[in-house]
């Protein structure tokens, strides 16, 4: 009896949905593939596999905490927000300077500092561990900042369309990032800049000659600690509550006298501070930042969230790590320029099974 | 103001007189019965004071000329300083004083902005030339620089306008969310380079499978179309916003794999050709330049009308004032000659971009005939209510992967016709916000209409794009800035202090960024205030007869657009240009 109906589901899903089963092949032989190239000789050493994951983490974290800022954006708000990405690059460009000034005042022109200009930044020797009050000023600095930025484009932009449709807003929303970027441009100037002192950066060693940089750790700690208040925010605060009452109806929860205007505030709030955020500790992981590195980060961005199922926090870190671990492990079968191609890939197949995302369903939880 | 010095320029004074009218009656011997007559002429409006203002500023012209000790040989284009500033005011204070004459041609204006699609394209086009020739000569362009650029703003015009209809199926029609049109263009350039280009690479590129031309564009239409298809399966599934990411990461996963090392060079079957990787690859010949000369080489002779038009257009001067003549062999005159020489690669830029219209014209026909049939009011239907079409009858689906694979077609042959038409091309041009640039122009033209898509792409290109950049070379021209700050704090130090110059100068030299700005501002000001685009609410009725009252516009209106666009543009200019 157990067996037939073993047999019977396993029939109904091989006839009814037959692209499941490819892709767990494909999956399966992907697997097999590593696991031979891992026990053959002088193939992929475990060493390198950890690292594969370990970057694809770190790069997965990056993209998750400026996704979580994102997708709630997004299920509160309705509309994708494609300014997301630029939001990310003022919030770095904002603690970097305020980073800068506080770590070289005295020693270097205050003006060249503020707009993160052309100094040595072996002089300058700003790191995690170098200098940690300038990193954690200029981290609270580019929270506050997007905060401020995302609040006053809210009032300037979104708020006189909040009964428009999400395809309006989303129009909208692409010029906000153009505007933004290109300010920025004017601003900052558009070469790529070198911010941290990558000599004073310890490598953290562990076993078997794999090392991991210490602003990798420090990405991964404040990334798991910012996306774990986010997760108590939520789950516990009336805001929180809030919100996803929003994020399911946005009518019955204005019926239920919840005052939507606020909640909109607070969701622009913390995505704006997450975005920002964000943006400055990818710029200290990475070492160096342009004037778009934000929107290039984006559409990745929007593959996390879209992969994890939009409105999810969960899902958008969740999707991030995929994305982050896809990105990396492709190495093993593919060159490094199609990284980027196969996080997309993973994405797309992803969507052809579960077209609402991973985490479809949950929304703001 | 009423002072008396009425010699130089009349009509500024009339416009500075027109102000103090009010103050007291004093009568001016000699000047008051002038005044008298010229408001009675005045007042009259129509051409009687256009006439009457004309006769003015070339008379004034004529006095400041010779006033300022002038050559004359310099007009009527080739400008300077001192023309363009006489130019400027006699027009603004032109512009005062024509309230009422002025008054018929917005109201004609007016009438045909309502009148239909076609006469509103028209008046676009001819104020993007009109606009353009002002620009020329301020910059003191000989007339082969005006038709230079006049020859580039209506080569973006036309492929801006291509690529926006296309979109305008996808979006306008059949409300599917499109963020992956560089994508789809760059399919049809590569697969048309790969099949048509040599398969004797040269030492610029890599070879490609030499089959004739045609076959190259059908290939690279068919090849868009079919990515079009792959990139629709998955994306029917899912929501609008999701199937808009999945489109424009597509559109990044071609740029990506066009953009490797892996593929730059690669033998299938014996047959080695390639994506030419980062460096870029060389497109087939252009065929528009065969009609002038006899090879795509940098040394080819001209031919067949190169032969014909590039002597008779090289030395195209009319001498209006031989050197040397006087006036009644008393007063000398000054040498004039009318100088509309044109540059053998201008006359081609030109040829091509009549090329260009008339594709824009079969865009335009096609789309309009897909829209009025049954296919078309099908796609309509699913714009409006996805449930209510799928009642009917109909498989969505199935009209939704058609409408979108025809669209990627479109947009594949838009982009060989754009990016394959230059003779080289790299991944770098189809970043995503070359899809971005296509959207705004859909937006301002209005989705749902195929007229609006033009009138987008021609203020797109005209307005936003090749617009600043013009400005900039006026201004720049004009105004000695000094030395330019390369850095913002550089231009706000001495902003604060007071200066304003160097600040200016640090903005025009960024100008190219600036216009980013003004595209973004602009369209958050659309679709806070008029989401729907210029032409207001254009979507087309799903209904097969027209809902509007007989006899009213209705549709698509009538296709001659192109060629009516050249003839008025073409008769505004000499309006305008007459009157300055």
């Amino acid at each position: 009896m157990g067996i037939s109906e073993t047999y019977t589901r396993g029939r109904d899903l091989v006839t009814s949905r037959p692209s499941v089963l490819i892709v767990a092949g494909i999956v399966a032989l992907l697997a097999l593939d590593l696991v031979r190239q891992i026990a053959t000789p002088g193939g992929l050493s475990t060493t390198q596999l950890v690292g594969y994951l370990w970057d694809g983490l770190v790069v997965g974290l990056s993209i998750g905490l400026a996704g979580v800022g994102l997708s709630m954006t997004y299920s509160i708000l309705n509309f994708a927000n494609f300014g997301h990405g630029d939001y990310v690059t003022s919030g770095a460009f904002a603690g970097w300077a305020v980073t800068w000034v506080i770590a070289g005042a005295g020693q270097f022109d205050l003006t060249t500092l503020l707009f993160i200009g052309s100094v040595s930044t072996r002089d300058l020797g700003v790191s995690a561990f170098a200098t940690p009050l300038a990193i954690v000023v200029g981290l609270l600095v580019a929270a506050a900042a997007t905060i401020v930025l995302s609040l006053v484009i809210d009032r300037l932009v979104y708020r006189p369309m909040r009964d428009e449709g999400g395809i309006s807003l989303l129009i909208a929303s692409i010029g906000v990032a153009l505007a933004l970027r290109y300010t920025i441009y004017i601003v900052f100037g558009q070469r790529t800049r070198g911010l941290t002192d990558a000599q004073s950066v310890p490598d953290i060693a562990i076993a078997g000659g794999f090392g991991v940089g210490g602003h990798e750790v420090a990405l991964v700690v404040i990334a798991a600690a910012l996306m774990l208040s986010v997760h108590f925010l939520l789950q516990t605060t009336k805001l929180g509550k809030a919100m996803r009452a929003m994020a399911d109806n946005e009518d019955l929860a204005r019926v239920t006298g919840i005052p939507t205007e606020r909640v909109v505030r607070f969701t622009w709030i913390i995505g704006g501070g997450l975005a920002g955020a964000g943006g400055f500790l990818i710029a200290l992981e990475r070492g160096a930042m342009n004037f778009q590195f934000g929107w290039v980060l984006l559409l990745l961005i929007f593959a996390a969230v879209i992969l994890g199922g939009i409105g999810s926090i969960y899902g958008a870190m969740f999707g991030g790590i995929t994305i982050g671990i896809a990105q990396s492990i492709s190495l093993v079968w593919l060159p490094s320029e199609f990284s980027t191609v196969a996080a997309f890939a993973v994405m797309i197949f992803v969507l052809l099974f579960k077209p609402d995302g991973l985490f479809s369903g949950v929304t703001t939880a | 103001m009423s002072s008396p010095t009425e010699s130089v320029d009349p009509t500024e004074d009339a416009a500075g007189d027109d102000a103090a009218a009010g103050d007291d009656g004093r009568e001016i011997p000699g000047w008051t019965p002038y005044r008298e007559w010229f408001r009675d002429r005045w007042s009259e409006g129509g051409a009687t004071a256009w006439a009457t203002a004309l006769g003015h500023l070339l008379v004034g012209g004529v006095l400041f000329a010779l006033v300022a000790g002038f050559d004359l040989g310099t007009l009527p284009i080739g400008g300077s300083l001192v023309w363009f500033v006489y130019l400027s005011v006699t027009v603004a204070a032109l512009y005062v004083a024509t309230a009422p004459p002025a008054e018929p041609y917005v109201a004609w204006l007016e009438d045909r902005w309502m009148e239909s699609d076609v006469d509103k394209l028209l008046i676009v086009l001819g104020h993007v030339v009109v606009v353009f020739f002002v620009f020329a000569v301020a910059l003191g362009l000989p007339f082969n620089g005006l038709m230079g650029a006049l020859s580039s703003v209506l080569f973006f015009t036309a492929v801006y306008a291509m690529m926006v209809l296309a979109l305008n199926l996808h979006w306008g029609y059949a409300g599917v969310f499109n963020i992956g049109i560089a994508g789809f263009m760059a399919v049809g350039v590569y697969a048309m380079a790969i099949l048509s280009s040599p398969t004797e690479a040269g030492a610029a590129s890599v070879p490609g499978l030499g089959l004739p031309l045609p076959i190259g564009i059908l290939g690279g239409v068919l090849a868009a179309a079919i990515v079009g298809l792959v990139a629709a399966l998955p994306a029917l599934r899912l929501r609008a916003d999701y199937f808009a990411i999945v489109t424009v990461a597509f559109s990044e996963i071609i740029r990506l794999t066009l953009n490797s090392r892996t593929l730059q060079e690669f033998t299938i079957a014996g047959v080695t050709t390639g994506t030419g990787g980062a460096t870029g690859i060389t497109m087939p010949g252009n065929p528009v330049r065969l009609l002038f000369y006899d090879g795509f080489g940098a040394g080819a002779e001209p031919a067949l009308l190169g032969s014909v038009l590039f002597p008779l257009f090289r030395g195209l001067r009319i001498e209006l004032i031989p050197p040397g003549s006087s006036w009644l062999g008393v007063v000398p005159l000054p040498a004039f000659t009318l100088d509309l020489a044109v540059q053998p690669s201008v006359i081609s830029n030109w040829a091509y971009v009549v090329v260009l219209s008339a594709f824009v014209a079969l865009f335009y026909v096609l789309l309009v005939r897909t829209g009025n049939s049954p296919f078309g009011r099908v796609l309509k239907a699913i714009r409006e209510d996805e449930v209510v079409a799928k009642s009917l009858g109909k498989d969505t689906n199935r009209f939704k992967i058609v409408a979108f694979m025809f669209g990627c077609g479109l947009m594949g042959l838009g982009g060989i016709l754009w990016q394959g038409s230059q003779g080289f091309t790299n991944p770098g041009a189809f970043r995503p916000i070359i899809t971005f640039y296509i959207w705004v122009a859909l937006i301002i033209g209005g989705a749902g209409s195929n007229t609006g898509s033009v009138l987008g792409g021609a203020l797109f290109a005209g307005a936003l794009w090749e617009g600043p950049v013009y400005v900039r070379r006026v201004v720049t021209n004009y105004v000695d800035f000094g030395s330019t700050p390369s850095t913002f704090p550089g231009a706000v130090a001495p902003f604060v202090e007071g200066e304003v110059l160097p600040f200016l100068a640090f903005l025009l030299d960024n100008v190219s960024a600036l216009r980013f700005i003004l595209v973004g501002v602009i369209l958050v000001a659309l679709m806070q205030r008029r989401p729907e685009g210029l032409l207001g609410h254009r979507k087309e009725e799903a209904a097969a007869i027209s809902l509007t009252r007989p006899g009213g516009g209705g549709g698509g209106g009538s296709t001659t657009a192109d060629g009516d666009a050249v003839a008025d543009g073409g008769r505004e200019a000499d309006g305008d240009g007459g009157a300055r």
